[in-house]
């Protein structure tokens, strides 16, 4: 029996560029190069192992700008079969709670009989790491997040993760919804072959509001819940003293300045050689 | 239930182990400070088996109010038993607010919560506090911490927010401190948790991830070779903290790709990072948003990392940190 899988992909913009809607407060990410989310890379990586043990069907999903169109291709590259972007300006601003409920809908249009569904454990742009347990909630699914591995027997999906530092085993049947960490599925390279086929011969299938039967009306009403007000940069406030000179005399000058600061950071005591000596 | 009854902000007590328990502690100390200004009580939740220990404590730490559930069936922490409770308790009592401490438990229980409450909900957040509205506001950080952002939720209820541990600090414990004790029942007909426990383990040694070490020390491809490289361990474990790397030398299998820190990797926060041979790639600075002091080391002062270092030490990268492990050695006390 083939397994149905689903992988959600994120495209996140490279943060070489980080333009912001100054109005809304939030990213512009139509004005920035993308890459996919490493986290959701890893996912993509957790769901091409299990093909590689199994006959398995991995249907890639992501929402996002018409952009997002390259981190689909570049999954079926690396061994995904199916790819769907689902699209449109009434989802732009989402948080996670409308976000999961997009994706809630897609999935059931696009792939209703899955067995399990794969999410990065977080995106390194809003690091929310919501939106794979909330997805797990909109479709009543057991879930589990920030899993290492995960082996499977049967109808049953055994996972295991580190959390808040125990080590845990956990089991459960399909369907189910796992968000993987980073720590494991370190991911693939796509072949230079299957680059060129993604790009040139796969087609993507795009769903747009209105195939999910949301209107911007839905939208205001099981949309999102929270409201950036607003998005500022951190203010750094760095020393920025220049220490130079020989090695061995610019370090004792550094470590006699800050080896109290350094000390309280580790919980122990440092203390130079010359107080040392003297007592 | 009245109808005029008080406002509630309620804390879930999180307090599995030590470090999760002190986050609870903070929290219960923030939410004191905010329910003077929106005249709420504050009332902790405590779910497990054997739990007079946490209600003590809680209360003593400041709590008006404790809804406690003491239940074998409860041993184990269960993210499918806590929604059912905290769904039910929520329907009848209509919280204004609900915090929980961004512990790895709490980030991924908090947006299931959230879901079925159908209300909004902010991760990790640094800042809380309300505004002339009333309203909780929400500091949340995004892209490694280089943002962030402020956020509310306006017309749904209870505002939610997942919170950074140490982002606050709790209130000294006073035994004399009353509060009222709900001793609830465990509901009847909650349903079955799917995923099942099968084993666990607390880690032994203390087993930190480089995203929560306090200290990091990164080496980039002015450390030379891999040799050198690998004697940034040393500096690590002096300073019982963890090594991480940039792209390039992640790369040149110099270190392992979980070393990895900037946006295709880890976001790291520590108190003192320490930078070697690291020209400062936008790639890899992204990672170090909320770094507290910074201290780089490279042949080069103009370089970008140098710029955003506390202290930017000037030369070869592998001498430096010889001598910084040589001197380092004679001055620690433990």
């Amino acid at each position: 029996m083939t397994l149905n899988l689903i992988v959600c992909v994120k495209q996140i913009p490279m943060v070489a560029e980080l333009p912001w809607d100054e109005k809304t407060g939030t990213l512009r990410r139509d004005l920035a190069p993308g890459m996919m989310n490493p986290a959701c890379k890893h996912a993509l990586e957790a769901a091409l192992q299990i093909k590689d043990k199994f006959p398995a069907k991995i249907t890639v999903i992501s929402m996002g700008p018409p952009a997002a169109e390259e981190v689909l291709r570049e999954s079926l590259a690396m061994g995904a079969d199916e790819a769907v972007l689902v699209c449109d300006k009434l989802f732009a601003g989402s948080d996670t709670f409308a976000t999961s409920m997009v994706l809630q809908k897609a999935v059931k249009k696009a792939c209703p009989k899955f067995d399990l569904i794969l999410c990065g454990a977080y995106t390194a742009d809003s690091e929310t790491a919501q939106v794979g347990p909330q997805l797990a909630e909109e479709l009543k699914l057991p879930s589990v997040a920030y899993i290492e591995k995960l082996e499977i027997s049967g109808r049953t999906l055994r996972v295991r993760r580190l959390v808040d530092n125990f080590r845990e085993t956990l089991e459960m049947e399909f369907p189910a919804l796992l968000t993987v960490s980073m720590e494991n599925y370190k991911p693939r390279y796509a072949p230079l072959a299957g680059l060129e086929t993604a790009f040139r011969d796969k087609s993507i299938t795009v769903i747009t509001a209105s195939d999910l039967g949301l209107s911007a009306a839905a939208m205001a009403a099981k949309g999102s819940r929270t409201k950036v007000r607003q998005v500022f940069l951190r203010k750094a406030q760095k020393g920025n003293i220049l220490l130079q000179g020989a090695a061995s005399s610019v370090v004792n000058e550094f470590l006699d300045k800050y080896q109290s600061k350094i000390g309280a950071a580790i919980g122990k005591s440092i203390e130079s050689r010359k107080l040392h000596d003297e007592t | 239930m009245t109808k005029h009854r008080k406002k509630s902000i309620w804390v879930f007590g999180d307090y599995r182990n030590y470090y999760q328990n002190r986050v609870t502690l903070q929290l219960i100390a923030r939410a004191v400070e905010l329910a003077k200004v929106i005249q709420a009580e504050v009332c902790a939740l405590i779910f497990g088996n054997d739990i007079d220990e946490w209600i003590m404590e809680y209360t003593a730490h400041g709590a008006d109010r404790i809804l406690a559930i003491d239940d074998p069936a409860l041993k184990n922490y269960s993210t499918e038993m806590y929604l059912a409770i905290i769904e039910r308790l929520a329907k009848e009592r209509d919280p204004d607010i609900i915090l929980i401490g961004a512990t790895d438990f709490g980030r991924e229980f908090a947006p299931r919560l959230a879901k079925r409450l159908k209300t909004g909900l902010s991760a990790d957040c640094v800042g809380l506090s309300v505004d002339e509205k009333g309203l909780l506001v929400q500091i949340a950080p995004s892209f490694g911490g280089n943002m962030l952002a402020e956020i509310v939720t306006e017309r749904h209820r209870p505002q939610m927010a997942t919170v950074r541990p140490g982002t606050f600090k709790e209130i000294p414990h006073d035994y004399e401190r009353k509060a009222v004790v709900e001793r609830l029942p465990l509901m009847k007909g909650l349903p079955k948790p799917r995923v099942r426990l099968v084993e666990y383990e607390r880690s032994v040694e203390k087993e930190h991830t480089i995203e929560n070490a306090s200290v990091i020390v990164c080496g980039g491809r002015g450390m030379g070779n891999k040799e050198k490289f690998k004697k940034l361990q040393e500096l690590a474990r002096l300073l019982g903290g963890d090594v991480g790397a940039t792209r390039p030398v992640v790369y040149a299998g110099w270190a392992d790709h979980g070393a990895l820190v900037g946006q295709a990797g880890k976001h790291i926060k520590p108190k003192i990072l320490f930078s070697f041979g690291i020209s400062g790639a936008i790639q890899h600075t992204a990672g170090l948003g909320e770094a507290q002091f910074v201290v780089a080391v490279n042949k080069n002062p103009q370089a970008t990392m140098m710029k955003m270092a506390d202290v930017a030490i000037v030369g070869d990268a592998s001498d430096v940190l010889h001598h910084m492990i040589k001197e380092l050695k004679k001055r620690i006390r433990e």
